[in-house]
């Protein structure tokens, strides 16, 4: 995994967990890699894990479960997708209509380029 | 725990620490920063029993180092920067110093060797630098003290190895584990080292988690300087800005960048840190 300079890493984790979560890798009461696996997988400081992993518990797109670790909640695939979907339309969608503008482009120019 | 207090610590006629202060809690990996003589390797040297305080304290679980206790020597491990070059393969040397360390585990010594891909049968005069150094990483995680103290451990290691070792690291450190790494290829420990720990000229201008330095500074990527930035640095494509977090938003540590804004910064830094 290649992390960004932006973004805080356990940010960045908590985004590769959701991806993993998504692509269906991990499934709906799935158990999911430890703290501990994760952090050698990335070779990342495993407290920098666990932040992201707090951070996936509060989401409630993982829980805990005891004898078990984590695994991932019923209705993860659904809380991630609309969590980023927020976050399209208030982050990336804005951004992308102030481009629009600055090139001069029309909602007609965008449809064109839908194969 | 670690505790130092009211430290100071002389060679001879020359100063290395003057009142310094400073704890490490277990379960962390801290990142050892500063400029070349400031004392990083003297400091790990008197946690481990190496040396001896002039005046203050260093205690480690409520045990003085500098006694040399082996109940304390047989759970803490430090690797120096240079490398030995014992006339004996990495088997036999830690075959010998096993024996001292209750939890030392042969069979993790193999794996470590193979995972970080070191020939088993050279000797430690007859491997590259880069063998040796991994080659007595290998030695020195099998013995699986608490306490792991490793000096500038990632020179001279190749690319493929860089990664490796941030693995092993990880794989290493438990909630019961203290591990040290003094560096100056800060690179190579991105996103393995937290908390940071500066050191400075006979002071400590810094002991804090990433979660504490984001909280109070800000690293901004910009097209342009900005103003109020305790440092700036051109980057390809713009430039990294550190600012105070004073909106309190959520940014990435560049470790690089951190550093030299405290070296510019020193009181100013110091103190928005305390």
């Amino acid at each position: 995994m290649d992390f960004n300079g932006h973004k805080p890493i356990y940010l960045q984790i908590y985004d590769h967990v959701c991806e993993r979560i998504l692509s269906g890798e991990f499934r709906s009461g799935d158990r999911v890699m430890s703290v501990r696996e994760l952090g050698v997988e990335l070779g990342v400081n495993p407290n920098t894990v666990m932040r992201a992993f707090e951070r996936l518990q509060m989401k409630e797109i993982i829980a805990t479960k005891r004898g078990i670790g984590f695994y991932v909640c019923e209705d993860a695939k659904e809380k991630i997708l609309s969590e980023q979907k927020k976050d399209f339309l208030e982050n990336e969608v804005p951004e992308f209509l102030k481009k629009m503008e600055l090139y001069g482009l029309t909602m007609e120019d965008i449809i064109k380029c839908r194969v | 725990m670690i505790k130092i207090n009211n430290l100071d610590f002389a060679y001879k006629n020359t100063q290395v620490f003057k009142n310094i202060s400073l704890e490490f809690q277990k379960g962390n990996i801290y990142g050892l920063l500063g400029e070349n003589g400031v004392g990083k390797t003297t400091l790990l040297k008197l946690i481990c029993g190496l040396q001896k305080p002039v005046h203050g304290s260093v205690t480690v679980d409520g045990i003085t180092p500098s006694m040399r206790e082996p109940q304390f020597l047989q759970n803490v491990y430090f690797l120096p920067e240079e490398v030995i070059t014992e006339d004996t393969t990495p088997e036999k040397f830690i075959q010998k110093i096993g024996v001292f360390y209750p939890r030392y585990d042969f069979a993790l010594f193999n794996q470590l060797m193979k995972e970080l891909e070191v020939d088993l049968s050279k000797k430690f005069n007859e491997l590259s630098h880069g063998q040796k150094k991994k080659a007595l990483l290998a030695c020195a995680m099998s013995l699986q003290t608490d306490y792991l103290f490793l000096d500038e451990p990632t020179n001279g290691l190749d690319i493929p190895s860089k990664a490796l070792f941030r693995k092993v690291i990880s794989q290493y450190c438990s909630d019961e584990t203290t591990v040290i790494i003094s560096t100056h290829q800060v690179k190579d420990v991105e996103n393995l080292i937290d908390p940071i720990v500066i050191l400075d000229k006979d002071d400590v201008l810094m002991n804090a988690s990433f979660a504490e330095i984001t909280d109070k500074i800000y690293f901004e990527y910009s097209p342009e300087r900005l103003q109020d930035a305790y440092y700036t640095e051109m980057l390809p494509g713009g430039y990294i800005n550190v600012m105070p977090n004073t909106e309190h938003l959520e940014s990435n540590v560049n470790i690089e960048a951190l550093f030299n804004a405290v070296m510019k910064n020193k009181e100013t830094i110091k103190n928005l840190m305390k």
